[in-house]
């Protein structure tokens, strides 16, 4: 599966704060929390974030809280994927289990300006930066993880087991 | 080669009789937890699943503690959507308003998390119980949902992280300043995916309060877990309040760390944190004076007994500076009745604080004492991200309830020995 997109670069340790405040959290529905998606780290993201974007992190994206309104926020914003230098332990295991496609790739992170469009192939970790033609590769899943990412999330891979 | 404490916990709930770092383990889990803002996504997922129970209605513990007592319609159509599922399923531990308290003081205080368990708990503060000697960790809603469906969880034992801390701790200088000392030593991802073990004679001296406290904000370091080794003083927390029997388990003399960190408390004065992340520690006499219009005494860090006693301590018959708020949320229900019976309530409003039923509220920026552009808050609490308690233009600061008290009482920032 292949994603293109254009690049919105953010610094390090970007919070759960920063990406979903606590005051929107009144509500669970995608939609009203992609209204405020970013919204501490940058006002002008929802409005300026296009369906297919790519957000490219430095390190411990996602610091904070268990919210899985984070990753939520960001998926319903149209965002396609996320790349960071290193995720915050929650987070990663939220976005897998949400299917949300993230990715650690800290040249990727040193290299990709705001505004590049990238060409991501989420199976073999493939980034291509095609406004500045450079290949970076990410770290590969373990096999579970994939085989979770495979199913859609975790929901569809518990389902099998419980029936 | 021997196993450290979290690796044996892991380790007998996948069935196993060794596990190592990296390794993913499917684990059996003794307690899920969920919260009013948490729950109410895991009960979408958990209805995806098709399933017609929950895999143990005593194992699941649920607790309307965000945005409770419910600030608005919207909170309280989340919190009556898992009381809801808890009369549907038969939580046994659903706790309702006025029987409640902040999850992670709950949870212990009933005896529902014990030494040797293993704990999963949409809420990352669920670190918490690691205090105990348990394996306490925070997850998602989908997680939790799967867990409720399974009694199971998957996870990558983590590596562990020893901080060991020797010397003799001064006065003022309390568990919630040892481990800003160590956030502020190795960052707010220094502990990545790490196992945060706690030991040394110092620790072996700390009240279960002020160890709660520091295993509580493991998470700000970006643990997975913090965890103490039980003792004496973890099996008189414990003994009066226990609902199930317990396993203690502790680290091998020659168990495997990726790192062994030491401190000498000795000369160690009490800490704060500057916004806008938990590693921007200071003195607190390198920062006294600084200016602040509302300070909270509370959370799930430091809202419990000691942390209300030593507060009372330094405001008994002093007021609150004119142009500063002072919060106060004892963190559970029991706190609170122990608080007034020992007249400590009363300290607290002579002086000229609020105090407030037991609420995450202000904590997290929810309700009850939200701050305004422009403003400083100096908090017990656990995190000082951007618009963390209020606007994206206020500030928070973090501290122990001894210097967040002094500072009520002289507005600025304050060390607790000035206000003697
Ligand atoms: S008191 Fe604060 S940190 Fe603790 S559970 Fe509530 S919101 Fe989270």
């Amino acid at each position: 599966m292949s994603l293109t997109g254009r690049v919105h670069k953010f610094g390090s340790d970007v919070d759960t704060d920063a990406i979903i405040p606590a005051r929107y959290l009144n509500t669970s529905d995608p939609a009203e929390l992609a209204k405020h998606c970013m919204e501490d780290a940058d006002p002008s993201f929802p409005s300026r974030v296009k369906q297919g974007d790519i957000i490219v992190a430095d390190k411990n994206f996602g610091c904070g809280s268990s919210r899985e309104h984070a990753p939520i926020a960001i998926k319903a914003a149209g965002v396609s994927c996320v790349i960071a230098r290193s995720f915050a332990r929650i987070f990663y295991r939220n976005a897998i289990n949400i299917g949300l496609p993230i990715l650690e790739c800290p040249r990727c992170v040193d290299e990709v300006q705001e505004g590049d469009t990238l060409e991501v192939d989420l199976r073999q970790g493939e980034i291509r930066n095609l406004s500045r033609g450079k290949t970076y590769l990410a770290e590969p899943f373990p096999a579970f993880m994939q085989e979770i990412i495979d199913k859609g999330g975790l929901i569809n891979y518990v389902k099998e087991k419980v029936k | 080669m021997g196993m450290t404490i979290t690796e044996k916990i892991l380790a007998k709930h996948a069935g196993k009789e060794e596990v190592h770092p990296g390794e993913l383990l499917n684990c059996r889990v003794d307690v899920v937890l969920g919260n009013d803002v948490t729950t109410p996504v895991a009960i979408d997922e958990f209805e995806k699943l098709g399933v017609d129970r929950v895999f143990d209605p005593n194992r699941i513990v649920l607790v309307p503690d965000h945005f409770t007592p419910n600030k608005d319609i919207k909170s309280a159509e989340q919190a009556k959507r898992m009381r809801d599922f808890a009369q549907k399923y038969g939580i046994v531990n659903y706790f309702e308003i006025g029987r409640m308290g902040i999850e992670h003081c709950l949870l212990p205080q009933e005896g529902l998390v014990l030494p040797g368990e293993l704990i999963i708990g949409a809420d990352s503060h669920t670190c918490t119980y690691g205090a105990l000697g348990a394996f306490s960790t925070g997850v998602g809603s989908t997680d939790m949902a799967a867990a409720m469906a399974t009694g199971e969880a998957w996870f990558r034992v983590p590596e562990t992280i020893k901080f060991v801390f020797y010397g003799e701790l001064p006065p003022y200088v309390s568990g919630k300043d040892l481990i800003l000392r160590v956030i502020g030593d190795i960052g707010v991802d220094g502990a990545r995916y790490m196992a945060m073990e706690f030991a040394g004679p110092v620790i072996d001296s700390l009240s279960m309060d002020n160890r709660f406290t520091m295993a509580n904000m493991a998470i700000e370091a970006g643990g997975k877990n913090g965890i103490i080794a039980p003792d004496e003083i973890t099996l008189n927390y414990v003994r009066s309040r226990n609902k199930r029997e317990y396993t203690l388990y502790y680290s091998d003399p020659d168990a495997r760390y990726a790192e062994i960190r030491e401190y000498d408390v000795t000369g160690m004065e009490p800490l704060v944190a500057l916004p806008h992340l938990p590693e921007n520690t200071k003195n607190v006499s390198e920062v006294a004076g600084i200016t602040i219009d509302q300070v909270v005494i509370g959370s799930c860090t430091n809202g419990r007994m000691e942390d209300l006693e030593i507060a009372a301590e330094i405001l008994r018959g002093k007021k609150v500076h004119p142009e500063t708020r002072l919060i106060i949320f004892p963190g559970t229900q029991e706190i609170y009745l122990e608080a007034l019976r020992k007249g400590l309530i009363e300290i607290f409003i002579e002086a000229g604080a609020a105090v407030s039923t037991p609420t995450c509220g202000p904590c997290l920026g929810g309700h009850m004492g939200i701050l305004a552009r422009g403003e400083r808050a100096l908090a017990t609490t656990n995190r000082n991200f951007v618009g963390r308690m209020g606007d994206p233009g206020s500030e928070v600061y973090l501290s122990s309830p001894a210097v967040a008290a002094a500072s009520a009482i002289k507005g600025a920032i304050t060390p607790p020995w000035e206000v003697k």
